[in-house]
């Protein structure tokens, strides 16, 4: 009853409240965002525009219905007139609807000339959809990393409560500096994604094997939230964009620090790795990347997602392990890991599977070390 | 000769007995209530997939479904409510009321009209059991892009495949009847521009769907190839363009939109004239409206794909071809209203879901303009506002014509009336419910939901739980409809041939008795 009543206010708030405001052209929860940038301002006035005509023609077109249904009704002794056409009434809506949508089209074409453009951009980066996280890639500055969904898989299956940017948080977001003209390079690397961030208005479908163009420039630094649009899996809905855009010193800033991480990340490889270290990277990895259809406990949800607790791959073979997470599984949503992350990272996590859950204790807990990992990738380019 | 005649004669008088009457028919009536209960049966199994889907989108997080599974019903209940509800729904309708409208005794290819009906539950069951096959059935959303549907499909695509080419086969026969009978069939005297808007509506929709089935099955068949025979249309990988799946499928897809509206436009004409009392207002300019929609509807397909990356001149043409549909919609919607306006108006039951129809299609129409606009385009697409946009137009659209339809023709099919309090009863409760459902999902689109999402961010919270209890409400209405027509089958005060005043001199299917004989118009009428 509670539930209903909760129910009864939002919606006479919306009404009442929200919706007229809305109406009015006001930036609300409710109406299209206005965003930030040049464009996506000039698509809002856009949007309220046609919104408006619409809501005219409406006002009008309803309004002598519901006024002849009212006038003519039967029950106060209408008699029904005997016409059936005229001509130039037919030629006049006509022309008069002709006329409106012209007047849409106007402008409507001069935003969509100023929005479509693929100049280069002052910065340019290549974004990769994968099933079922973004892939960023500076090209000048050769940094890339993927961006993962960040919220705990026990705020999705409500163990726990949810927080503030339940969906709509990344492990590593894409940073951008602002006032710089900016173009994306979109592609996608399975299937077909969609990468859009509202406020920048940029969406842009990520197909495989083509790359699509699109550009912004960002006056105001904050946190920017986007989505993927098309569908792609499984996961779709839980691959969020979320852009970082900031003053142009930290940005350089940031992409220092960057380069050097991605140098000691290299050295990381020849480096000696106990399995105590091994096993407390891969888990963060298997975190992150695997616990979606793996789940924590490693149970996996068979058939589509296999079970890796007590699995005799994972317990007793360790190259077919490390094949399937090079390789990936055709037909299945198990991708080709290897080209993703570093033999590191993917040696890392085949050791922890190896010792995690009753594995550990059933199997032969082997270790795998990055130096294994290179070892295949050496065999296998031969 | 005298003498084989009269032996005819004797033969068939009235309908087979049992099960056999209903396998074996040739008769347009019996294969037209075996479409429309089909219609019933799907529009309950797809109905409640989207009792699954809004059940699961109440809260936030995932509750009652994995989005595995939430894939499959969202990619069915699509596809069982286009190809299962709407479709066979107005097929039926078809062969109800066609040969009586036009004065004939039944439709030119009987036989034909039996296999175009069975073929369908055979399509819808081997649809059906991907759903129990442990890969589950299809879950790639009812636009089936590639290469979602082909390389990262579960195997049970090809069950998928081979439903589809089992319905297109369906329609392009159903088709091809209709359009025969119409052609050869009219009573003397009915000429093209004397026929009922009703017949002029279907004529039109059986050449787009003869023009487009093909391309569909078409598109299967490539993937068909790709999953299974190694070709490439669609696969980057092997030089093929994922692209071109969408071409192909929209280019089939979009007239498969017109195909699904126009009978319910011809519908509404009928209805809004009966009980206007006043013959519809400008029956040409209709049926070129009608045919425009049919043809413009070839050239608009890309401004579903404005965001798959276009060249500019691609994306300026397809937002100007699109806004063109406003203007033949607008002067259907205008004619409507000159029916309505100095007539002598009574709302019945049809007459309430006519008048919805026009009102909430124009809403779907106002929002099909707005994302026509393609730089807007790029924040509605693929949010909840392009799902509110097709159910405005499906729902209050499709659907509302096809009960008004009901109501207004049960009479005549069953002999009783319907009982009106139950159906004002009926109506009031779809009306508010369908908009509690879809009109929310207007604001969670703007504000930024996508499409297909089994879980969502907080900010969309309120919304969809009012759109789940609306859709709830809509679902239990609907099974208001089904007593209500079962009870008309049973019992019900008698209707006069002419079942609604003064509809005698409004179409040929008002003269017959009510219930309409077995066989009709053994002899043809004359049409003056």
């Amino acid at each position: 009853m509670a539930y209903l009543r909760k129910c009864y206010f939002k919606f006479y708030q919306i009404v009442f409240l929200i919706l007229p405001a809305s109406l009015l052209g006001e930036a609300s929860d409710y109406n299209m965002p206005v965003g930030v940038t040049e464009v996506s301002k000039e698509i809002f006035d856009l949007h309220m525009l046609i919104f408006w005509v619409c809501v005219w023609i409406g006002v009008v077109v309803f309004g002598i219905m519901f006024w002849s249904l009212w006038k003519y009704r039967k029950s106060k002794g209408a008699v029904a007139a005997d016409f059936d056409d005229h001509f130039w009434l037919e030629i006049g809506w006509t022309v008069v609807a002709t006329l409106i949508l012209v007047v849409i089209a106007i402008p409507s074409t001069k935003v969509m000339v100023t929005a479509y453009d693929d100049a280069e951009g002052e910065i340019n980066i290549m974004v990769t959809g994968h099933q079922w996280k973004w892939h960023y890639k500076y090209l000048e500055d050769g940094i890339s990393f993927f961006s993962n969904l960040s919220t705990d898989q026990e705020q999705i299956n409500n163990q726990i409560p949810k927080g503030e940017f339940y969906l709509r948080e990344v492990d590593e977001p894409l940073v951008i500096p602002i006032n710089t003209r900016i173009r994306f390079l979109i592609t996608g690397n399975d299937v077909i994604h969609s990468w859009w961030v509202p406020d920048f208005a940029v969406k842009q479908d990520a197909v495989p094997g083509f790359i699509n163009t699109a550009w912004t420039n960002v006056p105001e630094t904050g946190i920017y939230r986007g989505a993927c649009t098309e569908l792609c899996g499984i996961k779709h809905a839980f691959m969020p964009v979320v852009v970082r855009a900031v003053e142009q010193a930290e940005y350089d800033a940031w992409v220092a620090e960057k380069i050097v991480l991605a140098e000691q990340e290299k050295m990381l490889t020849s480096k000696e790795w106990t399995k105590a270290e091994l096993v407390e990277r891969g888990e963060s990895f298997y975190l992150t990347n695997c616990v979606a259809c793996h789940q924590v406990n490693g149970k996996g949800i068979p058939p589509v997602f296999p079970t890796l607790d007590g699995s005799q791959i994972v317990l007793n073979d360790t190259q077919r392990q490390i094949e399937i997470l090079m390789e990936g599984v055709q037909g299945s949503a198990m991708a080709a890991f290897g080209s993703q992350y570093s033999e590191v990272d993917i040696a890392a996590v085949i050791t922890y599977t190896r010792q995690a859950w009753s594995n550990g204790k059933n199997g032969d807990s082997a270790i795998v070390t990055p130096q294994d990992i290179v070892a295949y990738k050496n065999r296998t380019e031969l | 000769m005298s003498t084989v005649v009269e032996t005819h004669d004797h033969g068939h008088h009235g309908p087979a007995k049992g099960l056999t009457r209903w396998l074996f028919t040739t008769n347009h009536k019996d294969i037209g209530t075996l479409y429309l209960w089909f219609s019933c049966l799907m529009l309950f199994i797809g109905g409640s997939m989207a009792m699954v889907i809004r059940a699961e989108l109440f809260q936030p997080g995932l509750q009652i479904v994995q989005p595995e599974f939430f894939n499959q019903m969202t990619t069915n209940h699509g596809l069982i409510m286009v190809f299962g509800v709407i479709m066979p729904a107005f097929v039926g309708l078809a062969n109800w009321m066609i040969p009586m409208q036009i004065g004939a005794p039944d439709m030119a290819l009987p036989r034909l009209n039996n296999l175009s009906f069975w073929l369908l539950p055979m399509a819808f069951g081997i649809l059906l059991s991907t759903l129990f096959m442990p890969e589950g059935g299809p879950n790639f959303g009812w636009t089936f892009y590639a290469p979602l549907s082909t390389t990262y499909a579960p195997s049970t695509v090809n069950f998928f495949i081979f439903s589809v080419h089992i319905m297109g086969i369906s329609s392009i026969l159903g088709s091809i009847n209709i359009i025969t009978t119409i052609f050869n069939m009219r009573a003397p005297g009915m000429t093209l521009m004397k026929m009922p808007l009703f017949v002029w509506s279907w004529l039109i929709t059986a050449y787009l769907l003869i023009a487009v089935m093909p391309v569909l099955a078409g598109v299967v068949t490539m993937m068909l190839m790709d999953i299974n025979f190694g070709t490439s249309f669609f696969n980057a990988g092997g030089g093929g363009d994922p692209v071109l799946f969408q071409h192909v499928f929209w280019f089939f897809g979009h007239p498969e939109v017109y195909i699904m509206i126009l009978p319910a436009f011809g519908i509404a004409s009928h209805i809004i004239e009966t009980f206007s009392r006043k013959p519809i207002f400008g029956y040409t300019s209709m049926v070129y409206a009608m045919s425009s929609i049919a043809i413009l509807s070839f050239v608009v397909w890309a401004h579903h794909m404005f965001t798959v990356g276009m060249p500019l001149a691609g994306e300026l043409f397809f937002m100007y071809s699109t806004m063109l549909i406003a203007i033949p919609t607008g002067v259907k919607v205008f004619n409507w209203i000159a029916t309505m306006y100095k007539g002598s108006i009574s709302f019945e039951t049809p007459m309430l879901f006519a008048i919805a129809f026009v009102a909430l299609f124009t809403i779907g129409g106002f929002s099909g303009l707005m994302l026509a606009i393609v730089p807007a385009d790029f924040q509605y697409h693929d949010t909840y506002f392009v799902v509110a946009h097709f159910h405005y137009v499906l729902v209050p659209g499709s659907l509302f014509g096809i009960i008004a339809g009901v109501y207004y023709w049960l009479p005549k099919w069953t002999g009783n009336m319907y009982d009106e309090t139950l159906g004002q009863l009926h109506f009031w409760l779809t009306f508010v419910s369908v908009n509690l459902t879809f009109f929310p999902m207007h604001f969670v689109g703007l504000a930024g939901m996508p499409r297909r999402y089994p879980d969502y961010a907080l900010q969309f919270a309120d919304f969809n739980m009012i759109i789940s209890v609306g859709s709830f409400l809509f679902g239990i209405s609907q099974l208001l409809l089904v007593f209500i027509v079962i009870k008309s089958i049973r019992a019900g005060k008698k209707a006069k041939p002419e079942v609604w005043e003064g509809s005698g001199k409004l179409g040929l299917e008002w003269t017959l008795e009510s219930p309409a004989p077995y066989h009709t118009f053994t002899v043809q009428p004359e049409v003056k």
